[in-house]
């Protein structure tokens, strides 16, 4: 199963690197959502400063859906979902891998996304521990997450509206966990957030272990 | 249910398989043993494509018997458990259209287990080691697709092959490839079946023609009957026999 993980995580990227859509269409629009926000809250720049944390994690949201859309975008494409069925990979490795590669897409874009906030909103990031843990578990539950959502999505002929739709209110919870959590971080009062991230580990448990036992059969079904 | 023989690698009888409600196979008896190469040929709309697809356990037959390599198609385990014995040349290609062709052949090939000795080998079986093996797809013709999707198949070491229109969309060396390819895999040990529209390509490298119409077998002539009409192709697996595609191509 982990071989298999690899195997799909290494093609995925392996794609990223060479279409450059990652870097030329899904970190542009990231930053752009960033710097919209601070064009429509820049007159109260103490607001801007508040809403960093929740500003940042819709960030992110909007970009793992774009990030899902693409990594399944491929599989849909010339027959590669059959390739993938008669290929012999363990459905629960074609899952790991897939949500992997999303996992480390999206991790990139939150660096990139912590300097932009960092530069925009003149944010100082502070509690180093609980930013570094809820990123963790978060990315680990949206990409899982989106993965199941995305094969769901993926045999569908209106899977870019629909992956939206389905995903934003299932993540809602890794929205207000990971905006809790950095909050607590910012303000210099970590022990709020370690809850946070109880919730947020739980979230990523759930979906991993489901994704794992479920995405054969969604595979088959989408 | 009669017992499939050893070397019966499709038995097929009264099977049925439904695109939505239609009945696309409506009842098919077909037997292919191992190292045959069977020509399936119909109209549009005959069933020949959704064969090769149940076939490779992709669409579930059901009713009747199926059983392909000794699994049961009519079941669920069974049809993804041929999945990984079969390899399917479709309509489409298969194929990454951001991966270099022999990044995807490689992937593709590990996938199923096999070397990179042997994805490598096939990118050379398919003339696509040369400079055409750094080229993303993307950048390919339709019939440069056609090859590295073959040499993808012909990677994976099946024990059957299921070729969609194998010759569609190459100019007439690939035609000859895939000609010869497919002698080879025969000689190799795997079986073949063939869907294909250009009768006198595809019937001069198989051992017998299957005539499907309305999802249903119409003409199925014996292997016997056969054996004497295309006495050619006995002749070309014994002058492949030993040679170094032959051992590319050999099922392990």
């Amino acid at each position: 199963m982990f071989r298999d993980a690899a195997l799909v995580a290494g093609k995925d990227l392996r794609i990223e690197w060479r279409s450059h859509v990652t870097t030329n269409q899904v970190a542009p629009f990231a930053v752009l959502v960033l710097i919209l926000f601070a064009f429509a809250l820049d007159p109260d720049r103490d607001v801007l400063q508040r809403a960093t944390a929740g500003l940042f994690w819709i960030a992110i949201l909007f970009s793992a859906v774009l990030a899902v859309q693409r990594a399944f975008a491929l599989e849909a494409a010339d027959g590669n979902r059959d390739a993938l069925r008669l290929s012999g990979l363990s459905p629960a490795g074609i899952f790991l891998g897939k949500a992997g590669a999303i996992a480390l897409e999206l991790a990139a874009l939150e660096v990139l996304l912590g300097i932009g906030v960092a530069v925009l909103y003149n944010t100082t990031w502070s509690g180093w521990l609980l930013l570094i843990t809820t990123s963790v578990v978060a990315t680990i539950g949206l990409a899982a997450a989106g993965s199941l959502y995305g094969v769901l999505a993926a045999g569908l002929r209106v899977r870019e509206t629909l992956l939206p739709l389905l995903f934003l209110p299932v993540v809602a919870p890794v929205l207000l966990g990971a905006t809790r959590a950095f909050e607590a971080a910012l303000d210099q009062s970590p022990a709020d957030g370690w809850s946070w991230v109880t919730l947020l580990t739980t979230f990523a448990v759930i979906y991993v272990a489901f994704g794992v036992l479920a995405f054969g059969s969604l595979l088959e079904e989408s | 249910m009669d017992p499939v023989a050893k070397d019966q690698v499709v038995r097929l009888r009264a099977a049925v398989s439904l695109l939505g409600r239609f009945p696309a196979l409506a009842g098919v008896d077909l037997d292919v043993e191992r190292g045959e190469v069977v020509l399936v040929r119909g109209p549009n709309g005959a069933g020949k494509t959704t064969l090769l697809r149940a076939c490779a356990g992709l669409v579930p037959v059901v009713s009747g018997e199926a059983t392909v390599l000794g699994c049961d198609l009519t079941q669920a385990a069974d049809r993804t458990a041929v999945r990984r014995r079969v390899g399917l040349l479709g309509h489409t290609t298969g194929l990454y259209e951001d991966l270099t062709v022999t990044d995807n052949v490689r992937f593709w090939a590990r996938a199923c287990g096999a070397t990179r000795a042997e994805s490598d080998a096939a990118l050379a079986a398919l003339g696509l080691d040369g400079r055409l093996a750094g080229v993303v797809v993307a950048k390919l013709s339709a019939g440069q697709r056609r090859r590295t999707s073959i040499a993808a198949l012909v990677a994976r070491r099946s024990e059957l092959w299921l070729l969609d229109e194998p010759h569609a969309g190459l100019d007439q060396a690939g035609r000859d490839v895939v000609d010869r390819l497919i002698r080879s895999a025969a000689a190799a040990g795997a079986t073949v079946i063939v869907a294909s529209h250009e009768l006198d390509r595809a019937g001069a490298i198989a051992d017998r023609t299957v005539t499907l119409a309305g999802g249903t077998v119409v003409v199925q002539p014996t292997s016997s009957v056969l054996a004497s009409t295309s006495p050619h192709m006995r002749t070309d697996r014994r002058q492949n026999e030993g040679d170094g595609e032959t051992e590319v191509l050999r099922v392990p």
